[in-house]
């Protein structure tokens, strides 16, 4: 389902320079075996019947003002969150949980259209943990379709509003078709400028700096550096959050009043303001993302000094 | 019962100024509050009680600030391997967590010499995280992993609990509740490893105006989480 941007003709971010994968194979974590084609047969029917889809809200004034109190200043660049609570709001109307998730997808679509609107530059989502394999076999696989069919139904509105699609995690455990489709889904959005889209699917902090590690590990054994060179800078290299020019989150999110990260870009966290919101995640809107930017804005960051 | 509760000490600088005292003051009287917390814990059963004391980051303070810390760090170190300190009075052993070498001497040289007096205790595990940031310690073990595991098992996968084993914080269990003062809302690059499933609970109150209240309301939210998850499952 289509949904309306107010977009700034000027592009918010210059293209992070990506950097380059190592030459050779890493037979762990980070293996994809889905063909890279430039744009695959989803995407095509997307682009060329998106002339069928509603024609979204222009409104480019919007794109200039904020909320009273929010200085433009001092937005964050990158906002992550964790969209808990999906299926506590689904019991709560006795809806089926897969509903809870697609009004869930809903509610991401609008924050994703306020980041836009707001000057914000990269939105990380925690859409699937590590941990999440665990659930019901039936809840994983509509996930999955859910994935599959938001990407598809989304991919022209992507493309029209300049905004890229990175996904991190261990894809290998996802079916092959979303695979294929998220992994060409980031090559052919990684030139968009505009506004970076992170979702996290089969992720975990953990996993993240394990696989960091064996990527290092590899290195060292081919002799390209000595584990003693291990540093910030080359750790860094090599998680996830290397698609991103700004890969430490400022502010995290966390929707339905549980205080906790539940393993969610571990290292990337650790300067970054936590705020814990009441609201189940189908219920997190723009006034209570208004609140949490607002509450950041008054923090102070110290860094330890 | 949680099993491990660790401490972000965050205050002590703004304590001293509300109350006009000298800025040293403020960690001193930071120290005391911390082993009321630690006997607090003791009292309820906790068996790990690890204290954010000194971050990586704070030396970038300034100089003089830094040099009274280290010269308090060594007093309350020594004054701690005496037989009649609390330590011994509950039999808890200190281990002190960090990236010792960056510390003057003599810091070193204390807490070396508390952790080895201590070693046989066995009531509670406090540890004292100095010189200490998450990153760091992840990239300690990484370096470690790297120069010992793919030597010793070439093509073997490194795991996550290879990672584990070569942390700094690799003698205790990981965090069940995180405790910050003063009212900031980060984690301020402490034990992110280790924080991935725990209950962060931060209060306005300055680390010298913690009360035992604080203490037991974390324990309480946390075992009303920890009910909450089972009725799910």
């Amino acid at each position: 389902m289509p949904f309306s941007l107010h977009f700034s003709p000027t592009p918010l971010i210059t293209a992070p320079s990506p950097l380059s994968k190592p030459f050779f194979l890493v037979p762990y974590y980070h293996t994809l075996h889905a063909p890279k084609s430039p744009l695959c047969s989803s995407m095509e029917h997307a682009l060329t019947h998106q002339g069928k889809q509603e024609a979204f809200d222009l409104r480019p004034e919007d794109s200039q003002t904020l909320p009273l109190g929010l200085r433009r200043d001092a937005m964050p660049s990158h906002v992550a969150v964790i969209m808990d609570g999906n299926r506590r709001w689904a019991r709560l109307r006795d809806l089926p949980v897969r509903s809870g998730y697609e009004a869930g997808v809903e509610s991401l679509r609008k924050i994703v259209e306020i980041c836009c609107k707001w000057g914000i530059k990269v939105l990380s989502v925690f859409a699937f943990s590590s941990d999440n394999w665990f659930r019901p076999k039936v809840e994983v696989e509509f996930l999955m379709s859910l994935f599959e069919r938001g990407m598809q139904e989304d991919t022209g509105i992507f493309f029209r509003e300049n905004i890229r699609i990175s996904v991190i995690g261990d894809l290998t455990k996802l079916p092959k078709a979303l695979q294929e489709l998220m992994v060409n889904l980031e090559e052919a959005t990684k030139n968009n400028t505009r506004f970076q889209l992170i979702v996290a699917v089969s992720y975990s902090g953990h996993y993240d700096v394990v696989q960091a590690c064996q990527r290092l590990a590899l290195k060292a054994k081919c002799g390209l550096i000595e584990p003693s060179d291990i540093n910030v800078s080359l750790m860094e290299q090599e998680l996830e959050t290397n698609c991103t020019e700004f890969p430490h989150p400022d502010l995290l999110i966390r929707t339905s009043g549980e205080f906790r990260i539940s393993n969610f870009m571990l290292w990337q966290l650790a300067y970054t303001e936590l705020f814990f919101a009441q609201s189940l995640w189908p219920d997190f809107g723009e006034a209570e993302f208004l609140k949490a930017l607002l509450a950041f804005q008054q923090r102070q960051r110290r860094y330890g000094v | 019962m949680p099993s491990h509760v660790s401490f972000i000490m965050d205050g002590n600088r703004r304590y001293a100024r509300k109350n006009k005292l000298k800025q040293v003051a403020g960690h001193e009287a930071g120290y005391f509050a911390l082993l009321s917390m630690v006997t607090y814990c003791y009292e309820l059963g906790i068996k790990y009680v690890t204290a954010y004391a000194f971050s990586i980051d704070n030396f970038n303070r300034r100089p003089e600030e830094v040099q009274s810390i280290m010269d308090l760090m060594t007093e309350k170190f020594e004054l701690l391997c005496r037989k009649d300190s609390v330590v011994n009075g509950y039999s808890i052993r200190v281990h002190v967590s960090g990236n010792l070498q960056l510390l003057p001497q003599h810091s070193r040289d204390a807490a070396n010499k508390l952790m080895s007096l201590t070693v046989n205790n066995f009531g509670l595990l406090l540890t004292i995280c100095v010189a200490y940031t998450s990153t760091d310690e992840i990239i300690h073990a990484v370096e470690k992993c790297c120069e010992e595991k793919w030597v010793e098992n070439d093509g073997r996968t490194i795991s996550l609990a290879d990672i584990e084993k070569r942390m700094y914080m690799e003698i205790a269990p990981d965090l069940d509740i995180v405790i910050r003062t003063s009212g900031e809302n980060r984690l301020s690059n402490f034990l992110l490893w280790q924080t991935a499933k725990s209950y962060l609970y931060s209060t306005s109150a300055l680390w010298l105006e913690i009360r035992i209240w604080h203490l037991v309301w974390a324990v309480f939210n946390f075992q009303r989480y920890q009910l909450l998850q089972k009725k799910e499952e």
